[in-house]
């Protein structure tokens, strides 16, 4: 593994620490199809760091090698600086990297309050008998976690419909759930597909609110895709840029912005 | 009037996480445990017991079981049956391998081998979902039916096939057998009945119960958030087959006495529990005991009403029986597809504001 960068601290004054996600030469392939193409990029402990690219440009592919939903032909995927083994998306979950996905992925049946407990699975352990009889144990567990979950129930703002079934909410807030069940879980490592994908711009600035005080707040590292450049520009610490399944840029917001192969295949370019 | 959470605010989260949070709801539920405990016991009959409470009360922990497996953790099973049938059986072999153990003990252990049972044939629920999976299920119920019937050890090399269950006390009082009376083996399945679902509440309003939720209702998602599928199904399949194998016992040893396990425990068994689910509600614990009552007390209702009331002959009265029990079914399905659960839950919902309409 190579040296990490030295620590340094944002113009915000937020600390960016070492290297806490390493990806080497990541290759995916489905039966002829390159999704990714030799991808080497790095992400660093408390930043925010953006994927961005066109439609199709493998960006949600490299959400799911991450966390473990696909697993790459070639490549090597480093965590918290040990190279990380096939391992199954439950496994990966616990070891601390969250996810939400671009169509909401919560739990239909449940209320919004439920939901967010189920990001609490993980650090919840008493066994089935002291769950059968509940008094004890178990109920001093989920009142711990609780506690923990109505924190960000607050946090994102959501105390009126904690009870309600999320699949009666509106859109915008069950994007708020989902990113309440993925910080439900502590993660080290928060990956968002984009969280504001068919949001308004009253939404998109309390998602993105959201997204800066979570990293700011709870120091979480955010790996996030979004489509909005306004917003990636203005939210990201790094970027990397995707195309056809390859990297074609990676700096700050503002390297990206100048760098020509990126402007290309964002506005085309004429082949003659 | 009364029913109303205005002015009962709840200060912990404790208070918060109760089963009814409502006072009237909490009341209502020591009523119908006193009722049920202290009252019914002293005026029940034989003709009640047999007909009505007995088959309500074991199907109910048969329709718990099948819901913590179906309704909570999305997994359908046609193999109710044939669980069942294991409990029955276990119960028959070790009342009979053991007389000196006790009869509480006996159907608490068959609960325990029927869960073993279950959560191997639940192995397959891991690769297959849905409607492939409710044919692996039935495949299970044909298996263990054909097993139960061609393996002559199950059923102590017996000439007729059947099993009988043995008299067996508790301090002295007949659980089993001919000398059995009715408030005794009312009084025996409803301490198991309130006791299993009690249990089952608690389970399913834990983190356990929640990582069922999460398999039923996306299970990519819950991999996600770091659910074991394979521990969430296994134990889905496990603690949902206790629950059956325990009724299946309990119908065996204390209602039925006498078992054939084609004739008991065949396939329409399972479609009877699985009825029950669906009418009572999916993933409700009230729902295990509103569809198991209504199936029972349905054809109850229609026979007094059909040859007591009408004077109707008895076979035709049971065909017209079985047709109106079927249409009644379409019927509240289509008006409400989520079950009795939901009907009484809507109904709560305008009790909480009555006499106002909103």
């Amino acid at each position: 593994m190579p040296a990490s960068p030295e620590p340094s601290t944002t113009a915000d004054g937020r600390k960016i620490g070492g290297v806490i996600m390493e990806m080497k030469n990541i290759t995916l392939r489905f039966g002829g199809v390159t999704a990714i193409k030799d991808i080497s990029f790095d992400i660093r402990e408390g930043e925010v760091r953006a994927i961005i690219g066109p439609n199709g440009a493998g960006k949600s592919s490299m959400l799911n090698v991450i966390n473990g939903f696909y697993h790459p032909q070639e490549g090597e995927v480093w965590f918290r600086g040990a190279r990380r083994g096939p391992m199954k998306p439950y496994e990966i979950a616990r070891q601390g990297i969250a996810r939400t996905f671009q169509n909401i992925a919560l739990f239909k049946g449940m209320s919004t309050l439920d939901n967010i407990m189920t990001g609490r699975l993980i650090h919840m352990d008493t066994g089935i008998l002291s769950q059968a009889l509940w008094k004890g144990r178990a109920e001093a567990e989920e009142i711990e976690n609780r506690e923990r979950v109505e924190r960000i129930i607050d946090f994102l703002e959501i105390q009126n419909i904690r009870k309600t079934p999320v699949g009666s909410l509106p859109y915008g807030l069950q994007k708020r759930v989902e990113l309440g069940r993925a910080l439900a879980m502590d993660p080290e490592l928060l990956l968002l597909d984009e969280p504001m994908a068919g949001m308004n711009v009253e939404e998109k600035e309390d998602m993105s609110r959201f997204i800066l005080d979570v990293n700011d707040e709870f120091g979480t590292t955010i790996a996030l895709i979004e489509h909005d450049m306004g917003v990636v520009m203005d939210i990201s610490d790094r970027v990397v840029v995707m195309d056809y399944g390859a990297k074609i840029g990676d700096g700050t917001p503002d390297e990206v912005r100048r760098n020509q192969q990126v402007i290309d295949a964002y506005l085309g370019v004429s082949h003659d | 009037m009364i029913y109303r959470e205005v002015g009962d605010f709840k200060t912990t989260y404790r208070d918060d996480g109760q089963t009814f949070p409502i006072k009237f709801d909490r009341l209502r539920y020591y009523v119908v445990l006193a009722v049920a405990f202290c009252i019914v016991p002293f005026i029940v009959n034989d003709y009640w017991t047999n007909a009505v409470l007995l088959p309500f009360l074991i199907y109910a922990i048969a329709a718990i079981g099948l819901n913590i497996l179906t309704g909570y953790c999305g997994q359908v099973s046609l193999g109710t049956g044939g669980f069942m049938a294991v409990g029955a059986y276990s119960c028959y072999k070790l009342m009979t391998g053991f007389p000196d153990l006790n009869i509480v003990f006996c159907v608490i252990l068959s609960g325990g081998i029927t869960a073993l049972v279950g959560m191997l044939f639940g192995l397959p629920s891991l690769r297959i979902k849905g409607f492939y999976l409710a044919v692996a299920t039935l495949a299970a119920q044909f298996f263990l039916v054909w097993l139960f019937n061609k393996v002559s050890w199950f059923y102590n090399y017996s000439a007729s096939g059947q099993i009988n269950a043995p008299e067996r006390t508790i301090l002295g009082v007949p659980i089993t057998g001919a000398g059995t009376t009715a408030p005794v083996t009312y009084l025996f399945c409803l301490v198991f009945v309130v006791v299993l679902a009690i249990l089952a509440r608690n389970l399913t309003r834990g983190h356990l119960g929640r990582s069922w939720m999460a398999i039923r209702d996306m299970d990519i998602a819950a991999e996600i958030i770091g659910v074991n599928p394979l521990k969430a199904k296994l134990t889905a399949f496990g603690i949902s087959s206790f629950y059956i194998g325990i009724a299946g016992a309990l119908l065996f040893a204390v209602y039925l006495g006498a078992v054939e396990v084609g004739e008991v425990f065949g396939i329409q068994k399972s479609f009877l529990v699985l009825f029950m689910i669906i009418i009572g509600g999916l993933g409700s614990i009230f729902g295990s005991f509103a569809g198991a009552a209504f199936m029972v007390l349905l054809p109850v209702f229609l026979k007094n009403v059909l040859v007591g009331g009408l004077g109707w002959p008895t076979d035709i009265a049971t065909h017209v029986e079985f047709a109106i029990v079927g249409a009644l079914i379409v019927v509240f399905l289509i008006l409400e597809p989520h079950g009795l659960a939901q009907l009484w839950k809507i109904i709560k919902e305008k009790l909480r504001l009555w006499p106002f309409p909103h």
